[in-house]
């Protein structure tokens, strides 16, 4: 390419760049803006906003329920995904494409439909604000993740490896126990995360779940944004980009140390 | 044998007698492996297409054959991996139809090793004895009996990244021994490594099994590592058993060209068979010259016919005339080429009206090749002679 | 053959009695998960609505039919795909050179740049949201800067209006569009870009002719994707957008929030779901046969 084109591309991306994250790095300084209301850039800085985020009642409440719904979210999901993820790869049965696509659709399915759907349902078994059935609808809604993810780590563990301890003479459960979780931990603990952060970002069937009882961060956020922009939203947001940035931190390790271990093997 | 002993004493305190004489005379049969009209199809095509063997308890046997000719998938079908489309695999008499790979009690070594990464090298060689439960004083102890037989003595706290292709195929082989399984699986270990430590790991392979007594089937597309370890090899071309023999006899006296020429260069002349007269075959080639084979060569319908010699039993001498000999086949040619490759020197002498015939000559005494172009006769005996059936 | 091997065999096949792989009941709890609390609710939502109905068969297809063509649903229908559409090639066009230049990217750059995509993609949409209304507001970070140097004097309208919804959107799709076309763009190889070179195409033509017809499967595949999810989306446009812009997925919202109108709800919803399930199995196809094709 001419070195003037390589210049200007250079330059765009450089400009989409700061395109992409200004946003996100606007909000993380506004929360810690010394004002009483949203002006960029803030003419001093406090920690305020926090302290009323950490504070009040609701907010609290709203960041335990998150945490709470996102545990049983990524336990679920991940573990059920697993077996899935081990099953298509190992196992030989009819319809396995049919099978993932079907599995997959949660994400396809435009999402305020899906929350109309489970909506509906929780409504007639009465389970509207109740934290386990938001949780397991979450696991669904993170499930094709965690699918996609999982298949990607269990295909890269050589099924030699599960073949040559089985001819060995272990059992099943000593092989899974011993071969194949230990090898596919990186992958598993990478899912659990994207789980977790899939169910603690949802905003959709939250909004139509949650009831009063177990409003998450974002419902919170949604609400607090169709009454009045404040600054503590500022400090939410910030705290949850910071949950984000975390996740993606800890999975670029993991997928550091995985790609270490695959050069090692055989 | 002495292995069982040690096994028992590993094993338990003091074995009770009538154990042992239960076990004595099953012991002496181990590993006796009988495949019968084994076949697997993937879709229309039968990779494997009815293959029938016997392999004796204590038989190093390999399944020769180029890639595609279904070794491997026979290989896993004995294993249990695969489950074959009929036919049935034997393990001294009883079908193993039912009995999943982990009950099968065979030892395998798979051509990348499969060396559990995340295990040190003890762990490794110490799994199949962990999961057959034993305890840890008697796997410390049979794993530092292993490691000393492959000669990785003082390895068994590295971890498989520390070491070398070399040995961690010595780990898989340990690791695939250390139980005592009476028949071991092999799936072309050696197609990693390098040439000389491939022939090195060959000798070791074959002294192990030697020293243990236990069956070995080896799976490979490598003629001279077939021959080296091997006491009988079987070819396989697409799927079928072309010929099962010791080396010797399948090098000597092949089944057909494919066979003949998997095995080593091979010249393979083309000609029609006349009708026999007193002792003997006789071909007969395009340009009219007769060749000639003993009598019970093999040939096929229709007439036509292939002489079969091995390029190292043909002398090559310059000029354009020789004396003929009733027990010798003759032809003259001009030479086409020489090759320089080591150990010999090998020529490619143009026959009228056939392909180019392939001469080796071993570089024991250094002389001066035969120039491009040069008048040469050809002669090998009659005896050695073989008409195999004209490919199709 | 060679007689001295063969033994017939003429046994039942093995297959029969070989011990049954118990792996794919692992399935099991993936399946009754999907069944029970995503399929289930679906079919009840809609077959419930629809039999809730009250007046039969004949008034309900009469519903149907008014309201399918009524003038609020068709001006949603036509906005969503209006605004679905600008949004696809508004992304495609920002996102193309981007992903070109991760495919030539290294080390830091690379990181970089992948940061700045996999950040917002990551990040909790109503954060996002929240983000483009603290910089588009009539006080936003855009408009007083713009007016502090001078380029303007009053605030430029671009929040609660069409362009609100569409920079909303495209934001929060670029990193869809941005990573399928990478996906693609690194199975192109580079040999034939320097060949088309050396043989004496110019740069551009040489984009034109070579590199961009390679890069089209991904170029279809991200239009697709980026189009099926705009044709969705409700939480960007509900915040951003202003009177009149209402896409279907907020007018389905309404029909629920609003008018507790569920068969009408449940009638829109099946609409676009059906769209959208054909769309999807247009890229499905799309993808599968290009990937035979393209792959190398």
């Amino acid at each position: 390419m001419r070195r003037w084109a390589a210049f200007l591309l250079r330059l765009y991306v450089a400009a989409a760049c700061v395109c992409l994250l200004a946003p996100i790095l606007i909000v993380v300084i506004l929360a810690f803006s010394g004002e009483g209301y949203l002006h960029f850039p803030p003419a001093s800085l406090s920690l305020q906003w926090f302290a009323r985020f950490f504070g009040d009642l609701q907010w609290q409440h709203a960041l335990m329920s998150s945490l709470l719904i996102g545990a049983i979210a990524c336990l679920v999901s991940t573990t059920v995904g697993f077996f899935a993820a081990y099953a298509f790869l190992r196992a030989e049965f009819r319809g396995k494409k049919l099978l993932l696509s079907l599995m997959l659709t949660p994400i396809i399915v435009p999402s305020i439909i899906t929350a109309i759907a489970m909506y509906y349902l929780a409504g007639r078994l009465g389970l509207i604000g109740n934290f386990l059935w938001l949780g397991l609808c979450h696991a669904v809604i993170a499930m094709p993740i965690v699918l996609l993810i999982l298949l990607a780590a269990l295909h890269a563990v050589d099924p030699n490896l599960e073949r040559a301890a089985l001819g060995l003479g272990g059992s099943r459960l000593r092989v899974f126990y011993r071969i194949v979780l230990p090898l596919a931990l990186p992958g598993i603990l990478s899912a659990a995360l994207f789980a977790f952060l899939a169910s603690f970002d949802e905003l959709l069937i939250s909004l139509f779940l949650a009831g009063v009882r177990a409003q998450t961060l974002p419902v919170r956020i949604w609400n607090s944004l169709n009454l009045q922009v404040e600054p503590t939203i500022a400090a939410v947001s910030a705290f949850l980009i910071g949950v984000t940035t975390l996740i993606l931190a800890a999975d670029g390790i993991l997928r550091h140390r995985r790609g270490r271990r695959r050069q090692t093997a055989g | 044998m002495v292995e069982v002993d040690s096994d028992l004493a590993a094993r338990r305190a003091p074995a009770a007698v009538d154990e042992l004489a239960l076990l004595a005379p099953v012991a002496a049969a181990r590993g006796a492996i009988e495949l019968r009209g084994l076949t697997k199809r993937y879709g229309e095509e039968a990779v494997v297409d009815a293959i029938a063997l016997s392999i004796a308890p204590g038989e190093f046997f390999s399944l020769l054959g180029p890639s595609g000719s279904g070794k491997t998938t026979t290989l896993m079908m004995v294993a249990g991996f695969v489950q074959p489309d009929g036919g049935a695999v034997l393990l001294d008499g009883e079908d193993l139809a039912a009995v999943p790979p982990q009950k099968r009690g065979f030892g395998m070594v798979f051509q990348n090793y499969a060396i559990f990464p995340h295990l040190s090298v003890f762990e490794n060689i110490a799994f199949p004895l962990r999961a057959r439960r034993w305890a840890n004083g008697a796997v410390a102890e049979r794993v530092s009996w292993a490691l000393d037989l492959v000669r990785l003595g003082r390895f068994g706290d590295r971890h498989t990244h520390q070491l070398s292709g070399g040995q961690q195929q010595r780990v898989a082989l340990a690791r695939a021994i250390v139980f005592h399984p009476p028949v071991v699986l092999m799936d072309e270990p050696l197609g990693a490594l390098d040439k000389n430590l491939r022939f090195e790991m060959q000798v070791e392979i074959k002294e192990i099994q030697q020293r243990l007594g236990m069956t070995v089937l080896y799976v490979t597309h490598d003629q001279e590592e077939a021959m080296s370890m091997s006491d009988r090899i079987a070819i396989l071309n697409r799927g079928r058993i072309d010929q099962v023999g010791p080396p010797g006899e399948v090098y000597e006296r092949p089944a057909n060209p494919f066979v003949g020429r998997f095995l080593g260069e091979a010249n393979l002349i083309e000609g029609t068979i006349a009708p026999q007269f007193g002792d003997g075959t006789r071909l007969v080639l395009p340009s009219g010259h007769e060749l000639r084979a003993p009598s019970g060569s093999r040939r096929s319908d229709g007439g036509r016919g292939m002489l079969f010699i091995r390029p190292e039993r043909v002398e090559i001498t310059a000029g354009a005339n020789a004396a003929g000999d009733v027990r010798q086949n003759m032809l003259a040619g001009t030479i086409r080429r020489c090759s320089f490759l080591g150990n010999i020197l090998r020529y490619a002498v143009d026959v009228d009206g056939l392909a180019p015939i392939t001469v080796d000559i071993q570089n024991a005494v250094r002389v001066a090749p035969l120039p491009v172009g040069a008048l040469v006769v050809l002669r090998w005996p009659v005896a050695e002679s073989l008409i195999l059936p004209a490919e199709p | 053959m060679t007689g001295s091997i063969a033994s017939p065999w003429t046994g039942s096949p093995a297959a029969a009695k070989a011990p049954r792989d118990p792996t794919p009941l692992l399935l099991l709890p993936g399946i009754a998960m999907l069944v029970l609390m995503f399929l289930v609710p679906m079919v009840l939502f809609f077959v419930r609505t629809f039999m809730e109905f009250q007046g039969g068969t004949a008034a309900f297809l009469a519903q149907a039919r008014s309201l399918l063509f009524s003038q609020p649903y068709l001006t949603a229908l036509a906005t969503t795909n209006w605004i679905a559409l600008i949004v696809t090639l508004a992304v495609l066009l920002v996102g193309y050179p981007i992903a070109y230049y991760l495919t030539t990217a290294t080390g830091p750059s690379f990181s970089l740049v992948v940061l700045s995509i996999v950040l917002p993609y990551f990040t909790s949409i109503i954060v996002r949201t929240f983000s483009w209304m603290v910089l588009l507001g009539e006080h936003g970070l855009v408009n007083d800067t713009l007016r502090a140097i001078g380029v303007i004097s009053e605030p430029l309208p671009l929040m609660y209006n069409r362009l609100g919804v569409l920079i909303g959107m495209s934001y929060v799709l670029l990193p869809y569009m941005v990573l399928t076309l990478y996906a693609a763009m690194r199975g192109i190889d580079t040999s034939l870009v320097r060949a088309a070179e050396g043989l004496g195409a110019s740069g551009f033509y040489t984009f034109r002719r070579v590199y961009f017809p390679l890069s089209l499967h991904g170029v279809l595949s991200g239009a697709l994707i980026v189009y099926i999810l705009s044709i969705g989306y409700f939480i960007t446009p509900a915040l951003m957008g202003g009177q009149h812009d209402i896409m279907v997925a907020m007018l389905i919202d309404r029909e629920l929030e609003v008018a507790v109108d569920w068969p009408s709800a449940a009638l829109m919803s099946l609409s676009l779901l059906v769209v959208t399930l054909a769309l999807y199995a247009i890229y499905y196809r799309v993808t599968d046969v290009r990937r035979l094709i393209g792959a190398r």
